[in-house]
């Protein structure tokens, strides 16, 4: 049985019809990932899952316990976090104090300083900033932040929203380098990217959406040599 | 224009307009006159003129620091001259224009009385003083800026010290004769029926210029001398000054009166509404300008519980009704933020200022007024009894705030420091992260207006005892305003900042009582000051110096407790 299973489901903005009947699903240890251009409605999909909004039609089950009815606070708990379009970190705490937030679900300070020293070994660059303030980090430091901080609630399901965006290539490289190794450490990832290059790289399996429904789904391999994709998200003739 | 702006009397012309523009101000609001009436030094000097002389004396100083090091000392006394002249020179071309114009029908205190309190008695004639008094002001600033660092500072504080005791000389001298020892001719030869003598301004300068002076001089070696103390001595040493402040803070309102004591009161009653919206709106970032309405809440439901008048419903005494009125208030918290838990940023201050009004327009209303008292209020609130112990006056009273305000600061900050306190910053930092990070949105917010509300129920709950008597007027927006500011100017999230704002808002005001008319005024242009100087207020909370010096972050993190760039209250 897939981990997290997203079926039919309508979302709306008022009456702006914004997710049409989208199902997906994310199998335990898979990277798969989402692709499509601006406003498709990625970030709706992935605020629909982590309960941020509220689908009026359809169910998103992880492990078969519904979620639709969850508020977002227990849906953390349960395992699904996500890390927010656009580096949200606490600009005004330090890297560590954001670290200490991530695990807020997470009572027991010892398993709290076991979560920090994992993210550190992730992400040496935090630990020789750890207690400088957030919103001073450059932005790649600050996207790993955001990934460490959502690693520090135990995810069972990573939600990331365009882990990418704006930053330089070589940084690209190494936050998909990232990704991949946090999944053969085990954890299963449902990434939005408006970079399908790399995303189809790492990605066992991918759903293209177009304004609010899925158009087309199978392994990353396949969807690469796509025609469609290639023209239309790979920028190639 | 860009021409003029590289030579190096730019800089003294445009402080020197701004000093003139402030002057003018001074003039044109009527406060040389309402503060003329109150001597500084008796026949010498008045608050008015003070006010002017330092306004002519700050531009030429700012202008000559301005000036200061690469460039040489006549450079330095032209600046001073040129702004300090320019001062006082829109003051002349005020009396000018004045005795040509009648300006009155715009700047009612445009009088001819002003003209001659500029020109010194000369009148039109003498329209030349304010500028040549400017200009040699100016000079007089200059030329102390050329003296070294410690023999300003010296003359500094005994300027500050001469101010304050003639500011404050009826109090001054109402304290003091009060202590043993003290004659009625030591009080004549310091103080004269308004302000000092000159004699006592002399030796209020001697005493605050030497006892600073002495102080710069050995601070350094008795700074020095306590580090070198062993850790365990250095630790009793601490204990016997926490233990002097004890002693000091319980025998007090012994000392001070009853007015101060009051004062004081007031300070504490300010303080507990400012720790509580300090959880609302300092921790969780929730606007609330509505938060009179707890502290109404809760001083109605002690008055109704407690008072033998005729809408005395229980007449239990103060301590069973204080709790009673905190929950009450606690609970109005719940009840108001539930509507408003959607509400983000500035719809939500107008959403709360609609909820204080509701409240006050409710106690005060015809409707309700055969059980709250209408706008006659509720009368006859007995004091509170410890035992057989009458909390008559304010002098009592005092305890009781001082209590109340430090119990409150203690829960204050081991909130801050809690879980909750935690979510409450996420929620303030960023919303949406927060609820992504898997906290309660609902939950926390609601705890945060709970737990401010019942923080100002008890400010309402010691108010009551305060007064006995309480009346829909005094829960006005006024009051919401107030817990506002002075978190503002305390350090928005900083529970020591509550503390000095509310010395700073709330205790200086209630000093200067006999310029009433003004105290808005002054109380917007401190705020306007703060904020161009000091936006993080007073005393910041830690994150936000860190985030103003964090090239410091280091020194800082190491030593959260440090509180070397802070002010002392
Ligand atoms: N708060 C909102 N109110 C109204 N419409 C919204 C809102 N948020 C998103 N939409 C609309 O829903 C659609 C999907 O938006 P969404 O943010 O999910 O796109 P996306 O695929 O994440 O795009 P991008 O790659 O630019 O982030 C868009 O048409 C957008 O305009
Ligand atoms: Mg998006």
């Amino acid at each position: 049985m897939a981990i997290l299973e997203v079926e039919n489901v309508h979302t709306y903005y008022g009456h702006i019809h914004a997710l049409k009947g989208l199902s997906l699903t994310v199998e335990q240890g898979e990277i798969v990932t989402l692709i499509g251009a601006n406003g498709a409605g990625k970030t709706t999909t992935l605020n629909t899952i982590s309960g941020l909004l509220r689908p009026r039609e359809g169910r998103i089950r992880l492990r078969g316990e519904d979620l639709t009815t969850i508020p977002p606070h227990e849906i953390v708990a349960r395992g699904v976090v996500q890390v927010p379009e656009g580096r949200r970190v606490f600009a005004r705490l330090t890297v560590q104090e954001n670290l200490e937030m991530g695990a807020y679900v997470q009572k027991d300070s010892r398993r709290v300083r076991e979560g920090i020293e994992r993210v550190f070994t992730l992400f040496p660059r935090l630990k020789e900033r750890r207690q400088q303030l957030a919103g001073t980090l450059s932005g790649g430091e600050q996207q790993m932040l955001a990934m460490g901080r959502a690693l520090m609630a135990q995810p069972k399901v990573l939600l990331l929203d365009e882990p990418s965006m704006g930053l330089a290539p070589v940084l690209v490289d190494s936050i998909f380098a990232t990704i991949k190794r946090l999944n053969d450490d085990g954890a299963t990832i449902l990434l939005v990217e408006q970079n399908a290059r790399m995303a189809l790289q790492i990605a066992h399996r991918g759903y293209v959406l177009q304004t609010g429904e899925v158009v087309l789904s199978d392994t990353g391999e396949n969807l690469r040599q796509n025609e469609m994709v290639r023209k239309a998200y790979l920028g190639i003739q | 224009m860009n021409e003029l702006r590289r030579l190096p009397v730019w800089h003294s012309v445009r402080i020197g307009l701004i000093g003139g523009v402030i002057m003018l101000y001074i003039c044109l609001v009527g406060m040389v006159e309402v503060f003329g009436r109150s001597d500084i030094i008796e026949r010498v000097i008045s608050l008015g003129q003070v006010l002017l002389l330092l306004t002519g004396l700050g531009a030429g100083y700012l202008a000559a620091r301005r000036a200061g090091e690469p460039t040489n000392a006549l450079t330095v006394l032209i600046s001073g001259v040129v702004a300090g002249g320019l001062t006082g020179g829109l003051l002349t071309g005020l009396v000018v224009i004045g005795s040509v114009v009648n300006l009155r029908a715009v700047f009612i205190n445009a009088s001819p009385a002003l003209y001659n309190a500029l020109t010194l008695g000369a009148g039109p004639n003498g329209a030349w003083i304010p500028l040549v008094g400017g200009a040699a002001l100016g000079l007089v600033a200059a030329l102390f800026c050329l003296l070294p660092r410690r023999v300003r500072q010296s003359i500094v504080n005994g300027l500050v010290g001469v101010l304050l005791a003639g500011l404050f000389s009826g109090l001054l001298r109402v304290i003091l004769a009060a202590r043993p020892g003290w004659s009625a001719e030591l009080g004549r030869f310091l103080f004269a029926s308004e302000g000092l003598t000159l004699a006592g301004a002399l030796l209020f300068f001697i005493l605050a210029g030497g006892l600073a002076l002495l102080w710069s001089q050995s601070q350094a070696t008795v700074r020095e001398r306590i580090t070198r103390l062993p850790e365990a001595q250095r630790k009793t040493l601490r204990w016997a000054m926490l233990g002097l402040a004890v002693i000091l803070i319980l025998i007090f309102p012994q000392i001070s009166g009853a007015f101060i004591a009051q004062v004081i009161v007031l300070v504490g009653i300010f303080a507990l509404m400012g720790l509580g919206l300090n959880i609302t709106l300092g921790m969780a970032g929730l606007f609330d300008l509505g938060f009179v309405a707890f502290f109404a809440i809760s001083a109605y439901t002690v008055g109704l519980l407690t008072s033998t008048g005729e809408h005395g419903i229980a007449q239990w005494s103060w301590w069973a009704a204080a709790p009673v009125g905190v929950l009450l208030a606690m609970i109005a918290g719940a009840f108001f933020g539930l509507p408003v838990l959607g509400i983000r940023g500035d719809y939500l201050a107008i959403a709360t200022l609609g909820f204080g009004e509701i409240v006050r327009l409710l106690v005060g209303s015809d409707f309700l007024r055969p059980w709250l008292g209408g706008s006659f209020g509720i009368l006859a609130i007995p004091k509170p009894w410890i035992g057989n112990l009458e909390l008559a006056g304010p002098q009592q009273i005092y305890y009781l705030a001082v209590f109340g305000a430090v119990l409150v600061a203690f829960v204050a900050v081991r909130l801050r420091d809690s879980r909750l306190g935690r979510a409450w910053m996420a929620i303030r930092e960023d919303e949406d992260v927060a609820e992504a990070l898997g906290i309660n949105l609902v939950q926390t917010k609601l705890l945060a207006y709970m737990l401010g509300g019942a923080f100002a129920g008890l400010g309402g709950a010691i108010f009551a005892a305060l007064v006995g008597s309480i009346f829909p007027h005094s829960m006005n927006l006024l009051v919401s305003v107030n817990v506002v500011a002075l978190l503002i100017v305390g350090g928005m999230g900083s529970i020591p900042g509550v503390i000095v704002g509310a010395f700073a808002l709330i205790g200086l005001p209630e000093l200067f009582r006999e310029f009433d008319e003004y105290r808005y005024l002054l109380y917007g242009i401190a705020l306007i000051a703060m904020m161009l100087a000091k936006p993080e207020g007073l005393w910041p909370s830690a994150a936000i110096r860190r985030e103003l010096h964090t090239d410091e972050t280091d020194e800082t993190e190491t030593n959260p407790g440090s509180s070397s760039t802070v002010p002392a209250s």
